[in-house]
């Protein structure tokens, strides 16, 4: 393990936590069950997110990353590492920098384990509070994507299992797609409100549920 | 609307993704202090404007956050190739005089 001053981001005492989209307000008639909206929004609020950079080409780095997350590590664009039962995925942002998301909590003992696992040229940093994750869903989800980003999102471009960065909405975003019908939207704090009331107004269409 | 490819991508993604960021292949004098003024402005100030062929690096800004390089056509906009920063481009003014020279011999 190498020499380097970590904390636990995590305070010891009660604190309400709040995810950004805690003051998000929005007029958009929204549907009060799932059954036959277009869409279904939900955020998965407060995860544990860390950015984890080194060298592919180092071996040492991708075993030791393997051995703390139990996903192996993903070598190319739109690769995603992802172990569903434990909440954990790793994803491929660049050639030596990797997304990594935990479930709500797990973040500290995570990092303590890559670190614990590295050394040498590396780095993993805390994004908790930067980003949070957005998953939508149902028959028009594809639809929303497609009005608000550039990207291809047919299914011959765009696999079950592929994750990628691009700019949304006139912002940006990390897109997933999860399932057939299933995405996951990673998006950074200080957008989060726009981009909330962004896909809100872009669903409206199609009804709009939102899971709370 | 430019469909460019990102060598650390693997794929094409919309010019939006990007952002030019000018000339490539501009080596830093390798003793600034023996540099003579005149030089070292040049380096720091001065860049190419051709009317044709162009090496420029670009950033992959909403992607991959890399820079690599492109090789363009300044008239027609046409993107020729892009490539890795340290590598050397393939198609350069003597490339497309020798494919034009060889293309008139064809004929």
């Amino acid at each position: 393990m190498s020499e380097f001053a970590i904390f636990n981001a995590h305070p010891t005492v009660a604190v309400q936590a709040e995810s950004p989209l805690a003051i998000s307000r929005t007029t958009v008639a929204t549907a009060a069950t799932p059954e036959g909206a277009g869409v279904c929004l939900r955020e998965r609020a407060l995860l544990g997110h860390l950015i984890l950079r080194g060298s592919f080409a180092d071996e040492a780095f991708r075993t030791g990353v393997e051995a703390a997350l139990g996903v192996p590590l993903p070598q190319s664009m739109g690769r995603v590492s992802r172990d569903a039962a434990r909440g954990v995925s790793v994803q491929w942002m660049s050639p030596d920098e990797w997304l990594v998301v935990v479930p709500p909590g797990e973040d500290y003992a995570v990092e303590l384990r890559l670190r614990q696992a590295l050394s040498g040229h590396y780095a993993v940093m805390q994004v908790s509070g930067a980003q949070t994750l957005l998953e939508l869903s149902g028959p028009a989800a594809r639809e929303v994507l497609m009005k608000s980003a550039g990207y291809d999102f047919h299914p011959r471009n765009f696999p079950v299992g592929k994750g990628i960065s691009t700019t949304f909405a006139k912002s940006t975003a990390v897109i997933r797609r999860v399932g057939e019908a299933e995405w996951e939207l990673i998006i950074r704090r200080s957008f989060a409100d726009y981009l909330y009331r962004w896909l809100l107004d872009a669903s409206e269409e199609f009804g709009i549920f939102v899971a709370r | 609307m430019l469909h460019i490819y990102c060598p650390h991508c693997d794929e094409h993604r919309e010019e939006e993704e990007f952002r030019p960021k000018g000339e490539a292949h501009i080596a830093r004098p390798t003793e600034p202090e023996k540099t003579s003024d005149e030089d070292w402005g040049n380096y720091l100030f001065f860049r190419k404007n051709p009317r044709g062929l162009h090496h420029e690096q670009w950033f992959h800004a909403a992607g991959c956050r890399k820079f690599f390089n492109v090789t363009r056509d300044t008239v027609t906009y046409e993107i020729l190739e892009t490539y890795k920063v340290g590598q050397q481009p393939a198609v350069t003014a003597e490339s497309r005089k020798r494919q034009a020279s060889d293309q008139g011999a064809a004929k």
